[in-house]
């Protein structure tokens, strides 16, 4: 235990090494030039980062969920697209290690990706479902009796053309319902991405996230079957996608609030004695970013704690969805209004793109997060949950 | 108890098929009911019966088949079971 331990603190380390000389270092061009940071991920992939939430046996670091989650808080204080595909990355892999069934494909291709760092990208979303992660049109087609093939328009596809594997959801076959879901993991090899649309953005510039028609042909069993995606979806993805997503707003939120003290302290060494109305704004600035971290921090340990029991039968419940739904809402509103608030302490300096202070890229990334799974889309299935659940 | 399980769910879960032709074990969300709609079939079974479901009823499994349902309201209620 102690070892694990220690191995962890490790880790984390590293991180926060990375995200200081690497991502940081990189984080204004790849910003500049919507580029995929393509630095921070190679650094990852050499600490062997991209399984580090792997259990051991499968030859992984087996770190726990908080030092996940504080990896991408790291990374988020540096560099957010960074942050983003090492986040979206993890979310994918812990989706498979949480449900795959042991002996089938998934397990060895878990060895595989620890033994090869393989990066994983998602095409979750689709054209025509209205945003709705739970509903598929593309679906899994026989091919014969041991291949099948899909053909899936994705309206996004973060980093794919930089991941060596894709997580993508579909239909369990041509006569499912629209909510009757699969997952299939394919490699770039097995899979074609025809690019549909461009990645010019406000922010998140560096996670390259264009449209694309995915088509892809691959044997069966690297369709997980055996469980079905709605699971997977309520007990892992979208509450790890909220946790994390959370945690990197916040280290953007923190990067942003740093520089505005740093400004506040500069303003105050000047002009010794005299009142800093900057100060005032910071203090506020403040009591926001602790409202943050105390909901980031509280959903996380609910997180934790529900995953600890058997079954995870809370993480199915109506409230558990709400509880994140509800993470996704504040935390998302909170990272830009903090960056927001830093802007007005810092002024001219702050919007200045080439000061110590500038905040420019802090917001532009923060106003991603509400629109990552829209926040009304998420009110209106709030709205609807709200009819039944009872204790929220 | 069946038959107004299934009312439930022939009015308010959207299905792709007709509920009649459903045995009590299929599975409700391959025959097309989305959360959305389960949300208005539970709200239907708490009226017609008479009860209220507790939060920790409120899952994917619990509102998957005629079969589940039953055992829930069942639980709630043993006189429903008579």
């Amino acid at each position: 235990m102690t070892v694990l331990v220690e191995r962890e603190q490790e880790l984390l380390a590293a991180v926060r090494t990375i995200g200081r000389e690497v991502a940081a270092v990189h984080a204004d061009a790849v910003d500049r030039e919507s580029r995929f940071p393509a630095e921070t991920i190679a650094a990852l992939r050499e600490q062997r980062l991209l399984s580090c939430a792997t259990p051991v046996e499968l030859g992984g670091d087996g770190v726990s969920f908080e030092t996940l989650a504080q990896c991408c808080l790291e990374l988020g204080r540096h560099c957010a697209a960074s942050a983003m595909v090492f986040a979206m990355h993890q979310i994918q892999l812990l989706s498979i290690l949480r449900h795959y069934q042991p002996g089938s494909w998934f397990e060895q291709y878990l060895r595989e990706q620890a033994e090869e760092q393989r990066l994983i990208a998602s095409v979750t979303s689709e054209v025509g479902t209205g945003g709705d992660m739970g509903r598929s049109i593309a679906a899994v087609v026989d091919v014969d009796a041991d291949t099948v093939r899909f053909e899936k328009q994705a309206p996004t596809v973060s980093y794919g053309r930089y991941a060596d594997d894709l997580l993508t959801t579909l239909r369990r076959s041509e006569t499912a319902e629209p909510g009757d879901q699969v997952m299939a993991l394919t490699s770039q090899q097995q899979t074609e991405l025809e690019q549909t649309g461009t990645w010019d953005v406000l922010g998140m510039r560096g996670t390259c996230s264009p449209g694309c028609i995915v088509r892809a042909t691959f044997p069966r069993s690297q369709v997980m079957a055996t469980t079905s995606f709605s699971r997977v979806a309520s007990e892992s993805m979208v509450p790890i996608s909220h946790i994390l997503w959370s945690h990197l707003w916040l280290g953007i939120a923190e990067d942003a609030f740093g520089r505005a003290r740093a400004f506040v302290r500069a303003s105050a060494k000047r002009s010794p004695g005299q009142p800093i109305p900057a100060a005032l704004r910071l203090s506020h600035v403040m009591s926001e970013l602790s409202m943050l971290r105390a909901e980031v921090e509280s959903a996380r340990a609910s997180f934790v704690s529900a995953s600890a029991q058997p079954g995870r039968e809370e993480l199915s419940t109506m409230a558990a969805a709400l509880r994140f739904n509800n993470l996704k809402i504040a935390a998302s509103e909170h990272a830009a209004d903090i960056c927001r608030g830093a802007l007005d302490v810092c002024g001219i300096v702050g919007f200045k793109n080439d000061t110590p202070f500038s905040v420019g890229r802090h917001l532009r990334d923060s106003m991603s997060a509400a629109l990552m799974i829209a926040n009304d889309r998420i009110h209106n299935t709030n709205a609807g949950l709200l009819l039944i659940a009872k204790e929220i | 108890m069946n038959e107004k399980i299934r009312r439930a769910i022939g009015d308010h879960g959207r299905l792709g098929v007709d509920v009649a032709t459903l045995a009590d074990d299929a599975d409700l969300y391959q025959a097309g009911m989305t959360s959305h709609a389960s949300v208005n079939v539970m709200l239907a079974l708490e009226d017609a019966f008479d009860i209220e479901f507790p939060d920790r009823m409120l899952t994917r499994t619990v509102f998957e088949s005629v079969a589940s349902i039953r055992a829930a309201l069942t639980e709630l209620q043993p006189s429903l079971a008579a």
